[in-house]
């Protein structure tokens, strides 16, 4: 079985990000970068799934993006991929695109399975994983918070939605997105990460891909949000309820 | 020419939210020159399209094949229909539902789209769209490219549209089942049964972090609190993690997107991911014993104690 887990890089969660002041994009030559925490829960349990499915599951995590995205891969193998791939694209990405190169990667490879994040911790688009699924014409199991094999081809996935927990049961190849509560993703270790600088990673050029998606969504402007408020301490409960009835009339 | 708004609903009722998406749908169409129209899809839907078609045209996919709402299905349906009626757009409610079905439907259409929007405007005749990233800290303004635009909204940005005048008409989709996909299979939804209003649709909203250590002690404050204001109840992460609340009612960046008229923190420190998630409400309000806890930097009114004292004390004086 073969588990393709797209792995995206983005600004650590840990920091705040600063916008430009001209609005075009975010300040990050500072900026730690990261696996996306929701593509790390995907990979854990892709190799979750090898570890319990033994020698023959392949694990590979796919980077689209410039030479920087290398560093995200290495981690991806240092945490236990078998293999990485990177997509060179010199610009970032928008989902349609991002769909439509891993789909092509999809079609070369043919895994049984595509494990990715349910969105990405920069856009927060939450789109591509079922984008991708739509233009394989293949099932999608998003938000997963648990997920079974029932039958060597057939999975029952818990997906987290507004309403509660839904359960469904999808046929392989799929595409199933990750949410926060299926795993707590492991660290790669020192020693993991020394040695996965010696790795080969493949690298393919969109043109050999044979795909040169064109972005639908052009971000015009970005803006810094700032919170206004300036916090009115109370003294007890009875003032505060004075104020929420009299002031900030609320209730 | 249509602008679809595809509406969730329970069985009986449109979800309030995609009242909201209609009446940025009706906006967009009295700009172009198109007609608002919603779609409804599932089995039985005799008294939601009756209820539907209070406030616009409604088209009417009626199938047992369509009991349950897979991705798959669901998503060519709303292919087929907005191919049909030539839409110029697609809207829905920023839910769990239509985050799953959209964009699926949007690459059947090779259409762009733009999730969570929170506002708009025009340039040159071109849709500017806003849309929040990095976990709110950025507001981003974007077009899209090509037709037709995919867009779901957060409802609490955008007030619900009224009824019209005259109930408008019902058109009848007939479901062609050779052409459905047999993808999924729907096994079931768990819930917890709740008498309190939907956490993304209320006034007012009571949330507790950390401090509450077990489901008793929560609901003994935080969903009394609520009850008390007639509110919903939410909560952190954390607490979803330690078992101690339903994940349905997480409130953050990566579980519900809240803006009610009143948010009121109960013992929780207000981590980035928290505040993605509610710092767009109106009035809020922080309880916490750590004079220096985040939250209050996002409050409107802040208390500093010890919530299990100070909760009894404000639901006494909202007793008054």
């Amino acid at each position: 079985m073969k588990i393709l887990v797209p792995t995206k890089r983005v600004p650590s969660t840990d920091e705040g990000v600063r916008i430009r002041p001209d609005g075009s994009g975010i300040e990050d030559a500072t900026l730690v970068h990261i696996i996306n925490p929701f593509d790390a829960i995907a990979l854990e349990e892709a190799l979750h799934i090898r570890e319990q499915h033994g020698s023959g599951v392949e694990v590979t995590a796919v980077g689209i993006g410039n030479a920087d995205f290398e560093s995200e891969l290495r981690t991806a193998l240092a945490m236990g991929a078998d293999r990485a791939i990177r997509v060179d694209f010199d610009v970032a990405l928008d989902p349609w695109s991002v769909a439509q190169v891993l789909a092509s990667i999809v079609r070369r490879e043919n895994p049984d399975m595509v494990l990715m994040g349910k969105q990405a911790v920069d856009d927060d688009c939450n789109q591509a994983g079922q984008m991708l699924a739509g233009l394989l014409d293949w099932p999608q199991a998003t938000f997963a918070s648990k997920i079974e094999f029932i039958e060597p081809a057939r999975l029952s996935v818990a997906r987290e939605t507004d309403r509660g927990l839904e359960t469904v049961i999808v046929r392989l190849p799929a595409v199933v997105t990750t949410d926060l509560r299926l795993n707590e993703p492991r660290y790669a270790s020192l020693p993991a990460l020394m040695k996965a600088k010696k790795r080969p990673i493949e690298t393919i050029s969109h043109r050999d891909l044979g795909v040169s998606p064109e972005p639908k969504v052009r971000i015009v402007h970005l803006e810094q949000v700032a919170i206004d408020r300036v916090c009115v301490r109370v003294a007890d409960a009875a003032e505060l309820v004075r104020r929420l009835r009299y002031e900030a009339k609320v209730i | 020419m249509s602008i679809l708004v595809v509406a969730e609903h329970d069985g009986a009722h449109a979800r309030p939210g995609s009242f909201s998406a209609l009446a940025v749908a009706r906006d967009l169409a009295t700009r172009s020159g198109e007609r608002a129209e919603l779609l409804v899809v599932g089995s039985g839907l005799d008294s939601v399209a009756a209820d539907a078609a209070r406030f616009a045209p409604v088209i009417v996919v009626d199938s047992p094949l369509l009991a349950n709402p897979t991705a798959d299905r669901y998503a060519q349906i709303i292919a087929d229909v907005a191919k049909a009626r030539e839409a110029g757009s697609i809207v829905a409610n920023s839910t769990t539902f239509a985050k799953d079905i959209l964009p699926r439907a949007s690459a059947l259409l090779s259409a762009a789209m733009a999730g969570d929007v929170t506002g708009y405007s025009f340039m040159n005749g071109e849709l500017l769209l806003r849309r929040p990233m990095y976990a709110g800290a950025a507001m981003a303004t974007v077009a899209l490219t090509g037709q037709p635009l995919v867009i779901t909204v957060r409802a609490s940005a955008f007030p619900a549209a009224e009824p019209l005048a005259q109930p408008g008409e019902r058109i009848v989709w007939n479901v062609d089942a050779s052409t459905l996909p047999n993808h999924t299979e729907y096994v079931g939804l768990e819930s917890r049964p709740t008498l309190r209003p939907e956490l993304t649709e209320a006034r007012v909203v009571v949330s507790g972090g950390r401090p509450f250590r077990t489901g008793e002690e929560f609901e003994k404050y935080v969903g009394r609190l609520a009850d008390a204001l007639n509110g919903a109840t939410g909560c952190t992460r954390a607490l979803v993690d330690a078992g101690i609340a339903p994940n349905e009612w997480q409130v953050g960046q990566t579980g519900k997107v809240v803006a009610p008229q009143l948010y009121v923190a109960l013992g929780i420190s207000g981590a980035v991911q928290h505040l993605a998630g509610m710092k767009n409400s109106r009035v809020v309000v922080a309880v916490n014993s750590d004079p220096e806890a985040p939250m209050f930097s996002v409050a409107t009114y802040g208390l500093v104690g010890d919530v299990r004292q100070i909760v009894p004390e404000l639901i006494r004086e909202l007793g008054q």
